[in-house]
């Protein structure tokens, strides 16, 4: 398995594009030019600067060679206001407006299993474990739309190096937060919790796989995973774990939230699949989120346009079967 | 009631069911119809399709619950077609923004799926019912056979909301709401059937 090494040379922060450049170009010209009469008609356009979320929260990041340079990042209102997160409820505005409860400081992710011994991660020192990328990816929800999000962390592998998994680890397992004092969703919805999501030792270990802390140059909004998620670009959006407490590494294919709730429809794999479509609708097109009606439905891409980098690691596996 | 009322009641209806299609048609030009327009607009719409029916099968139960209320009747047809109008959107929504008029794609589409042949078998169930909602085809069928036919609009909300449910993930219960309101209208023609029996009973001297 090829694994390519991090960047030895790390560009200095000096050199690393301006959050600005991230932002919607069209709102951050309006807000320099027009200032605070520009903020109301952000609203109404459904744009939100990151700034007026969350002021201090930016975090120091270096450029990643594993960034997409060619695509434009959906805006940081719609990747905050159009969240899939049944913790705090099943509709798509419910994580905007419950996460807030969650708390995430302190906070600390247990690894356990097949380990040499278990061990306990803080998230200010798992955040200082390496430094910190902007990996600008695509996104592919399962329920066939998708965004462009600037994510902010660093590949999972150099996480799980740290972890020391034995020889017979062939499976790692993500446990999300369960506090359904903090999370109405847990309550509301019937799924087994707590949410659970799991990846083979080689996709896990794969450069592209994120272990997450931001988006935006800024931390994780609790809506979106705070504090720690992981981000599997190609896989539909519900592989990707989100508020993990545990990592679990196993020997056999561990269980998966929506896997167990339906397995003819969500499985264990649920790589991006534009010919494997859902029992319930097709997942030839896509859905752009943030784009106008017109301009909305696209192809979807095999391995969602990762297929280059990450097809090799199901050679001769029958995508129909193993889906 | 007198028409002139009546008139200006069907005003008041015809505004309230066309303002929603003009805000829906002038948010998705301005596209500030929020994240996903395509998904708003066909919820929107199917969500309109469905409560109209509701309201169309009301109708009947709330004349026979108040008997004053007749002329609530004069408001059936107009209501059952700008449901079947809300209908056709919402089906254009699908063949339209999701399919992108992909032929292929739509057989693959009803072939497999449960949710989208539901949707689609409430569209077909309401299509005969909009074409004979003319006194003339009343009086060609005949008054019992109209009856009759235009049973199918039970049918064809029943499989509405069952589209409804099919098509929302499993653990969301935004469709229970319209469920309950089905089944209470559904439920009150039987109920205001059996209750007139043991009223109408209780007036006829045993022999």
């Amino acid at each position: 398995m090829l694994i390519r090494k991090s960047d030895p040379n790390p560009i200095p922060s000096s050199e690393i594009t301006p959050r600005s450049a991230y932002m919607n170009r069209r709102a951050f010209i309006a807000a320099g030019a027009l200032g605070a009469a520009a903020l109301a008609a952000d609203r109404l356009a459904g744009v939100m600067r990151p700034e007026q979320v969350q002021a201090d929260t930016k975090l120091a990041t270096i450029q990643s060679p594993l960034s997409a340079k060619d695509l434009t990042p959906t805006s940081f209102y719609n990747i905050t206001h159009y969240n899939n997160f049944y913790e705090f409820g099943p509709n798509k505005d419910d994580p905007a407006r419950n996460a807030g409860k969650l708390q995430t400081s302190p906070w600390s992710v247990t690894v356990e299993g097949e380990v040499k011994k278990k061990k306990v991660f803080d998230i200010d020192a798992l955040m200082k474990l390496r430094p910190l990328e902007d990996r600008v990816y695509r996104f592919r929800c399962v329920e066939a739309w998708s965004m462009v999000i600037p994510w902010v962390g660093y590949s999972l592998s150099e996480f799980i190096k740290q972890c020391e998994p034995t020889s017979s680890a062939k499976y790692v397992q993500f446990i999300s937060v369960d506090r359904p004092s903090q999370e109405p969703g847990i309550e509301e919805v019937n799924l087994n919790w707590p949410y659970s999501e799991g990846l083979r030792m080689d996709e896990a270990m794969h450069p592209l796989t994120l272990l997450t802390f931001g988006l935006y140059g800024q931390v994780l909004p609790n809506q979106d995973g705070a504090p720690v998620r992981v981000v599997v670009p190609w896989k539909y959006g519900f592989k990707s774990a989100k508020s993990i407490v545990k990592v679990k590494f196993v020997k056999d294919q561990p269980g998966t939230t929506w896997n167990e709730m339906a397995p003819n429809t969500y499985g264990f794999y649920s790589n991006v699949n534009p010919n494997v479509d859902h029992t319930e609708w097709s997942q030839k097109m896509q859905r752009v989120i943030g784009a106008p009606f017109w301009k909305q439905l696209e192809p979807t891409l095999m391995f969602n346009g990762y297929g280059d980098q990450v097809a090799s690691l199901y050679k001769g596996m029958d995508l129909n079967k193993y889906f | 009631m007198s028409n002139r009322v009546v008139i200006a009641l069907k005003v008041l209806v015809h505004v309230a069911c066309l303002a929603p299609i003009a805000w829906l048609v002038f948010h998705l030009l301005e596209n500030t119809l929020g994240p996903d327009p395509t998904h708003a607009a066909a919820f929107f719409t199917g969500r309109g399709t469905l409560r109209l029916l509701v309201i169309t099968l009301a109708i009947t139960p709330v004349r026979k619950l108040v008997p004053k209320l007749g002329w609530v009747i004069r408001f059936r047809r107009m209501l059952g077609l700008y449901a079947f109008f809300y209908a056709c959107l919402h089906l254009l929504t699908y063949v339209w923004l999701y399919s992108g008029f992909s032929l292929a794609a739509m057989i693959d589409d009803i072939s497999q799926r449960k949710f989208i042949t539901a949707g689609l078998a409430a569209w077909f169930l309401l299509l005969p019912l909009a074409l004979t909602s003319t006194r003339w085809s009343i009086r060609k069928l005949g008054g019992r056979n109209w009856n009759r036919l235009h049973r199918l609009v039970y049918v064809a909300a029943i499989s509405g909301v069952i589209h409804y449910w099919w098509g929302v993930k499993q653990g969301v219960r935004t469709p229970l709401g319209i469920t309950v309101a089905l089944g209470i209208v559904l439920a009150a023609r039987p109920l205001l059937a059996w209750a007139k029996g043991r009223s109408s009973r209780e007036v006829v001297p045993e022999a």
